[in-house]
């Protein structure tokens, strides 16, 4: 594969990474206050306003039931207002972030979900405040659920970026569509898989390690 | 305080115990019920009805009642987790069912709790998991960790400061439910069930633990069980409740010694059996035979009580008399349980020796039941 080739490979790939990164952690920074209030909102719970958390359900399903695709090219005046163009990479995070916050808020919601209900009633009990709960009982005990959550959205999010190119996003996706399918070169399309392949091994291998450190409910000496 | 204090004074130390608990209330129901509304298909329930008692302060107190009779509701109304549907529960001087949001939230810090199944954060060392109450309460850094060594070296787990709860052991975790609990220096300690997950050997240890926690402390223990052991082993005063209704209270050896409710009857019965051994019940029949026994079930009650009874009984009747089963306890410092004897007819068969017997009891007030006869 010539030099120039490679180079379109490792621009992409970057392209992606800068996509991904800035699209899960802005995604994160939406999806985590999100999820841990739908997971504390309903009726009896800690936040609870059961009305609210009902609508911003039906919001959080009805995005996450519209095709990404599609979702890309219904916001692109969206996208406009807030990147200055619909065009390119760092537009492309706007749709891709839209896209993974609430999928992360699902994930962090289930992951919530599974603290034990008698730890909130003993931080109650001693006077905890509802922020004192959530910032030193619920997501310090749900942090492995958590962060396998982050993981799973960062590599949803390496293929959601595979679709950007439609809207000129670039990518990894984007190269191999333009190159490997539409000029005939199985080679690039090849490069292009074996390139997300060692990516999202990377990224599941990251979260699973780093999970795994941080729970401490199975821990054995 | 002041009678209190001058009965104390001039006495030795170890008599504290024995005087009679402070008249003044660490916690007091007033007219509580508790009423949970109809909720998704699922009837309302009333949890709790005219519930009017205090707990003296300084005393451990048991609440004891089977599952549903309103025991985790009480206890979450002295702090505060619950609401009460009508009355006031005053927890050491303040009506706690009044305050809300960061008013209850300081009250609150007065009041410790221990948990069943411990409730502990896994993602916390021992030493941690004790800090939590502390770094609510906003303490220092450098006072925390001064703090919670010395509660660790009280609840004697010293050396498990940096050991996840789940490398602690149940007995070893309840400590540190207990020395998170008293961290903030409660007045009150709840325990809800505390030692019910855990074996008779470390349940020994844990309430051996609470007592000298009341002891050294003087905190106010409040103990949520379904184990009339735990009562026996640890509380002064009992209420029980059944049904959401406190149907008996006051010092756990009135109560035990003379149980008028059926409840009680029955928590007492599982210390002191109230069935007679297998072998023994199949061989009672009706009618004398010559050179049979008559059985003569005895209740015993109070201090001392019957101790030398059977041989009281040998010697009026002039005969020997079998000793077929006898379960005795102490609960309170009173003896409680039951002798069955065996009263040698004779060879007349006659009936006169079981008319002594009952008259001897009586004349003694034994309360006492001839079952029947065996061969």
């Amino acid at each position: 594969m010539s030099p120039e080739l490679i180079n379109l490979i490792i621009q992409a790939t970057f392209e992606s990474l800068y996509m991904v990164g800035i699209a899960a952690m802005l995604g994160t920074a939406f999806g985590l206050p999100l999820g841990v209030f739908l997971a504390t909102s309903r009726k009896g719970e800690l936040f609870a306003a059961p009305i609210v958390n009902r609508v911003l359900g039906i919001v959080v399903n009805a995005t996450r039931s519209t095709p990404f695709i599609i979702l890309v090219v219904a916001i692109i005046p969206f996208t406009r207002l807030i990147a200055g163009t619909s065009i390119g990479s760092s537009a492309a995070i706007v749709p891709l972030t839209i896209a993974s916050t609430p999928f992360i808020a699902r994930l962090v919601e289930a992951a919530i979900r599974e603290v034990d209900g008698g730890l909130i009633e003993t931080a109650s009990s001693f006077g905890a405040s509802p922020l004192q709960i959530v910032f030193k009982v619920l997501i310090p005990e749900a942090l492995p659920g958590l962060l396998l959550a982050l993981t799973l959205a960062v590599v949803s999010l390496l293929g959601y970026s595979a679709m950007v190119g439609a809207v000129g996003g670039g990518g990894l996706g984007d190269l191999g569509i333009r190159y490997g399918y539409q000029r005939f070169m199985p080679e690039m399309m090849l490069a292009v898989v074996v390139v997300l392949i060692a990516l999202v091994q990377l990224v599941q291998s990251a979260g699973d390690y780093l999970a795994r450190r941080v729970n401490r409910r199975l821990r054995h000496r | 305080m002041n009678a209190y204090q001058s009965l104390a004074i001039g006495q030795p130390i170890e008599r504290l115990e024995a005087i009679p608990p402070a008249v003044d209330a660490m916690v007091r129901f007033e007219g509580i019920s508790k009423t949970y509304p109809a909720y998704r298909g699922k009837p309302g329930v009333n949890a709790l009805q005219n519930i009017d008692f205090a707990i003296p302060r300084g005393s451990i107190t048991g609440v004891i009642g089977r599952s549903g009779a309103g025991k985790s509701s009480l206890v979450r109304l002295i702090n505060g987790l619950e609401k009460p549907s009508t009355g006031r529960v005053i927890v050491d001087g303040s009506d706690i069912s009044a305050l809300t949001g960061r008013a209850l939230r300081l009250a609150q810090r007065s009041i410790g709790m221990i948990f069943q199944h411990f409730n502990l954060l896994s993602s916390r060392t021992a030493a941690d998991n004790i800090a939590l109450p502390l770094e609510i309460a906003g303490w220092a850094k450098a006072d925390i960790k001064a703090r919670v060594t010395e509660l660790l070296a009280l609840v004697g787990i010293a050396d498990k400061h940096d050991r996840y709860p789940s490398e602690l052991s149940g007995g070893q975790k309840q400590r540190v439910g207990i020395a998170r609990a008293l961290a903030t220096r409660p007045s009150v300690l709840l325990s809800d069930e505390a030692t019910s997950a855990l074996d008779p050997q470390t349940t020994r240890a844990i309430l051996d633990l609470l007592a000298n926690i009341n002891r050294e402390l003087g905190v106010t223990i409040v103990l949520i069980t379904h184990e009339m052991s735990v009562v026996r082993q640890l509380a002064k005063e009992v209420v029980v409740l059944d049904a959401g209704h406190v149907v008996e209270s006051g010092h756990v050896a009135d109560i035990f010694t003379h149980p008028k409710h059926p409840i009680t009857q029955s928590f007492l019965a599982e210390v002191i059996g109230d069935s007679l051994p297998v072998s023994l019940a199949s061989r009672i029949v009706p009618g004398p035979s010559a050179g049979g026994h008559a059985v003569i079930r005895i209740e015993v009650r109070g201090a001392g009580a019957g101790d030398t009874l059977v041989a009281r009984l040998a010697r009026e009747l002039g005969r020997d008399v079998s000793l077929l089963s006898a379960r005795i306890d102490e609960i309170g410092g009173q003896h409680v349980g039951s002798l069955v004897l065996g009263i040698p007819l004779g060879v007349s068969g006659g009936a006169d020796a079981v008319t002594r017997t009952l008259a001897f009891l009586s004349r003694h007030q034994f309360p006492a039941e001839h079952l029947g006869y065996v061969a």
